[in-house]
């Protein structure tokens, strides 16, 4: 600082203000213009693009979910409904702390985690002002409850909408399947825009496969709103189409015959019209009534149904795959005259037991351990069907040789999916030598044919499986893929048909009498249900075993756990001249197929005879 | 004071040779006050709609408007002698009141700003927008200019404590609004380019530790928000997004009077008070921006006008930051509104409803009318 005493200059003040203005004045004229212009690009330059997004504020596409297709039994008796439904909702964007909301409305009405852990989930993902349900199917008093306390609750919204509900809920558990709520993984799947206001689809069954067509498709109202998502008025409204209405092929009555008469035990029945491929009957049981499902089942609910030894939501009809036993024989003796190997009158000694040709092994006959003999001397394919002979089939077999034995079983749709429209069907086993090499990579030895020969072994096939092979039996070489499904919104589907088995009738002939006398015949294995009985029905049984049983031991039913006695099988069709009804049915852990066969008699009863069997 | 006359314009001259007007007897800088009130009138037909068409916040405003010119008259009324010899006096009331503030001051949204006197709430700060130029203008008009290092540390002090009592109410963009206006006396003064290249360097070096250390959590949020609204759509950005939507759906036309689907839906925050720019910029589009733009431009060309005709250093000096200070105000909202800059609670000036800085900005006006008439009295 040069000076030491200053003197106050006004000029060179005033000089340096003047010029201190000049900047200013610059400063402010540059910054003003680097405002304005922000003005400009985005009044001018970038003026479309926010005209839109303000557009796009204003009007808001709402989603109109469409109504859920109904689904009818053949007989017109509805079977899945939509009921109204009252949601709790919350807008979060209204909602100024929500953990306090939450807690509030908690104390409203009872709110499970699993409600508020789907809500945390969707909170995620929702568009802004869009209301993210919390709870499903308010009760009258809750919703009173909320409407009371609504005015301290801002952001909190209840309104109505249509819900699944199954009338028939356990009845038809595995025929139908059900809805839940939109898992993550589903929201990610699903077309994002058809589902805008919808919460639930398909999860297995019916519902699922035709998911498609019973949605429908979603509509939208233009409205105006304002920023807190309250509706002005409509603009515009697109309708949403609702989805198609289904009538299946199944029928309530046999149905509710199958599973009454199944009882507390496991198992399943799978009924088929021959003539259309149309599923008349799809039971597994235990069952489960699928309106748990719809609205989120509890952790306890569920824990239950997945816990139990029972595994009600397992679908015994199309996914459990057991060993045919031998209700594969009438297809087996198809083959083995059709072969040219055998003919009717084709007959083998029978002494209860059988050897292959340098073995020691004796492969025996069931009915060794019964009478200590076998069926007769020698025994022709019509008692070989009819008493079950073993020793039959395991000659034939031998002679067919594995791999033709699986050329000729596999049209009857063995060891491949059916195709039925439900979901999660397995496809079974028809083994081979080729199956067994990528399978299991080993060679197949001469023994597995005669095992095969009688259902056994390697072989397994679901319940559906087999009622599709008895309804190829029982419509003569006819293959249809079978159908759920009856109709669409009353237009009839036809089951698409597979190319047919060709076999000569007289050959059919024989084996329908075998399956006669199974049922009509003085040593059937199922004369029993001959009894009463007012029409003529081909059957034949089936044991599977579930524990190996060693060579020489002897099977005892009383001694063997519960869960380790043979199930039961039995396969059916009627009436004999004419088959309008072809059943597969299977008992698990039934002791033998007299727990099975006379299941196929009250259900073919009910179908052709009506109620007043 | 020949100097003066002869510098003067026409119009200066035939005042000169008439005797004086009202308006120079009252203390009025006639374009000022015509420029203010079509300013305000054009606030009031734009807080109209802004405020949903409620004739009742008009009123209020109008009613803050008439205090305001009130108080903006009878301001012009005290000589600038008196200011000056008050400056020092209502700096230490100011700062003991925002020392009081600090204990017994009353709370609002987590800020302590109000104090409570018999029922009557106010906010000391707002008052040291115009004590502060004011101290620092009387520190500074007594000594030799421009002012040397030691004067400009004692000025730095006078304006860092209340700056400095007010950061920690907390209100960031008060703090700054009235270190500005201290400042800005000191730049008027002519404080030498070293000092504020000095300043310049200061400020970029200290911005990581303000960042870290200084700057509260809602603070950076507002700033990151700006760099990118979209990241937080429907929080922090959503006032950003809606607003800059607002302003460019006006286009060049605007979309009508009462007309603005953006405020009128409620999609614009604040949109009668820090955000009225936007409904102004929706409804009359870029014109009525360049009317209001202009509007300002013109007080403040007016304001700059009056300081270089100012008589005393002490009247320059507080024209000048008078004039920056209310640039800073029209800089900030803009540029916030717009999305240049991070939002502050700094109102658009005689604009935004909101009595209090409405008072203060025209008792600032009534100021520099003081200091513009101050010139005629003496030069008759």
């Amino acid at each position: 600082m040069p000076e030491l005493i200053a003197l106050k200059d006004p000029h060179r003040e005033s000089r340096v203000y003047s010029a201190r203005t000049v900047i200013a004045i610059a400063i402010v004229l540059g910054l003003l213009t680097v405002v304005f212009s922000r003005y400009y690009s985005l009044q001018v330059t970038e003026y479309e693009s926010y005209k839109t997004q303000s557009e796009r504020n204003r009007v808001q596409l709402q989603p109109l979910p469409p109504k859920r297709g109904l689904i009818y039994d053949r007989n017109g008796v509805l079977l899945a409904d939509n009921r109204p439904s009252y949601i709790l909702s919350v807008v979060r964007e209204r909602v100024a702390d929500l953990d306090t909301t939450l807690a509030e409305l908690a104390a409203l009405v009872p709110i499970s985690e699993g409600d508020l852990e789907n809500f945390q989930k969707k909170l995620q993902r929702r568009r802004p002002y869009e209301a993210v349900p919390l709870r499903f199917r308010l009760t009258e008093q809750e919703r009173a409850r909320l409407a009371v306390n609504r005015y301290r609750l801002p952001g909190v919204v209840v309104d109505a909408q249509l819900l699944r509900h199954y009338p028939y809920g356990e009845l038809f558990s595995h025929a139908l399947g059900y809805v839940g709520r939109i898992n993550e993984r589903e929201a990610f799947e699903l077309d994002e825009s058809d589902y805008r206001g919808t919460f639930h689809v398909g999860k297995v069954g019916v519902e699922k496969f035709y998911e498609d067509i019973l949605h429908g498709e979603v509509g939208y109202q233009n409205v105006e709103s304002n920023a807190h998502g309250r509706v002005l008025r409509v603009l515009e409204r697109f309708a949403p189409v609702p989805g198609v209405d289904l009538t299946l092929h199944l029928d309530i009555r046999i149905q509710r015959a199958a599973i009454e008469a199944l009882g507390d035990r496991r198992g399943a029945v799978v009924a088929i019209d021959p003539r259309t491929g149309g599923v008349l009957a799809l039971v597994s049981t235990p069952g489960f009534d699928t309106n748990l499902f719809v609205n989120g089942i509890s952790t306890a609910d569920y824990s239950a149904l997945r816990d139990s030894l029972d595994v009600p939501l397992f679908n015994r009809a199309i996914q459990g795959q057991y060993p045919p036993g031998s209700t594969v024989k009438p297809m087996m003796g198809m083959a083995g005259l059709e072969s040219g190997l055998v003919t009717p009158e084709t007959s083998v000694p029978d002494p209860g037991w059988y050897k292959l040709p340098g073995d020691s092994r004796r492969y025996r006959d069931w009915i060794l351990r019964i009478r200590g003999t076998g069926h007769a001397p020698r025994v022709a394919l019509k008692m070989a069907i009819a008493e079950s002979c073993d020793v039959y089939f395991y000659d034939l077999a031998r002679r067919l040789t594995i791999d033709r034995m699986h050329d000729y079983m596999q049209p009857y749709g063995f060891g491949q999916r059916t195709g039925v429209d439900t979901t999660n069907e397995r496809p079974g086993v028809l083994p081979s030598t080729r199956w067994k090499r990528e399978a299991m990579a080993q060679a197949w030895y001469p023994g597995e044919t005669l095992s095969a020969g009688i259902g056994q072994g390697y072989m397994l096939a679901t319940p559906m499986q087999l009622a599709v092979a008895t309804s190829v039996m029982a419509s003569k070489g006819q293959r249809k893929v079978p159908r759920l499904l009856k109709a669409i919104d009353g237009e009839p589907v036809a089951a698409p048909l597979l190319e047919p088995l060709i076999a000569n009738d007289s050959n059919w002939a024989s084996v329908y009498d075998g399956m006669r006398e199974v049922v009509h015949g003085e040593r059937g294995t199922a004369k029993k249900l001959a009894k009463g009985i007012q029409y003529e029905m081909g059957g034949k049984t089936g044991t599977a075993q579930v524990i190996g049983i060693a060579q020489n031991a002897v099977y005892n039913e009383d001694e063997v756990a519960e869960r380790h006695r043979h199930h039961g099988l039995f396969i059916a069709f009627a009436p004999l001249e004419a088959p309008t009804i072809a059943v597969a049915i299977i008992v698990e852990n039934g002791g033998g197929s007299s727990a099975a066969s006379p299941i196929a008699r009250k259900v073919i009863d009910t179908w052709l005879l009506g109620d007043a069997s | 004071m020949g100097d003066y006359v002869r510098q003067m314009p026409h119009q200066g001259s035939q005042d000169l040779a008439r005797p004086p007007s009202a308006a120079t007897r009252f203390h009025i800088d006639i374009p000022l006050l015509v420029l203010l009130l079509i300013l305000t009138a054009y606030g009031l037909f734009v807080l109209y709609s802004a405020s949903g068409q409620d004739m009742g916040a008009v009123i209020r405003q109008g009613r803050y408007f008439l205090v305001a010119y009130v108080i903006m008259i009878c301001g012009a009324q005290i000589s600038l002698q008196r200011y000056m010899r008050w400056a020092p006096w209502l700096y230490l009331l100011g700062v003991g009141t925002l020392l009081a503030v600090m204990f017994f001051g009353v709370g609002a949204k987590g800020a302590q700003r109000w104090l409570s006197i018999g029922g009557f709430r106010f906010q000391p700060s707002e008052i040291m927008k115009l004590v502060v130029p004011m101290a620092v203008a009387w520190y500074l008009a007594e000594r030799t200019l421009p002012p040397r290092f030691v004067f400009v540390i004692v000025s730095l002090g006078l304006v860092g404590l209340p700056a400095a009592l007010i950061l920690q109410q907390p209100d960031l963009g008060t703090a700054l609004l009235i270190a500005a206006s201290g400042l800005f006396v000191l730049f008027m003064a002519g404080i030498g380019w070293r000092y504020m290249f000095g300043a310049a360097l200061l400020a970029v070096a200290s911005a990581w530790p303000a960042w870290m250390f200084v700057l509260k959590d809602y603070q950076k949020q507002r700033i990151l928000t700006m760099l990118d609204p979209e990241s937080d759509k429907l929080g922090a950005g959503w006032n950003i997004i809606q607003s800059k939507t607002a302003i460019g759906s006006g286009g060049w036309q605007g979309k009508g009077w009462l007309q603005g689907t953006q405020s009128r839906l409620d999609f614009l925050p604040e949109s009668h008070t820090d955000f009225i720019i936007a409904v102004l910029a929706e409804e009359h589009g870029l014109r009525g921006v360049l009317l209001l733009v202009s509007l300002y431009l013109l007080i403040l060309l007016r304001g700059f006008w009056i300081g270089l005709r100012a008589q005393s250093s002490y009247g320059r000096m507080m024209a000048g930051s008078l004039t920056l200070t209310f640039f800073v105000y029209v800089f900030v909202n803009m540029g916030m509104v717009a999305g240049l800059l991070p939002v502050v609670g700094v109102p658009l000036p005689l604009v935004s409803a909101g009595g209090t800085s409405i008072v203060t900005l025209m008792a600032g006006f009534g100021i520099l009318m003081a200091v513009s008439t101050e010139k005629r009295m003496v030069s008759q």
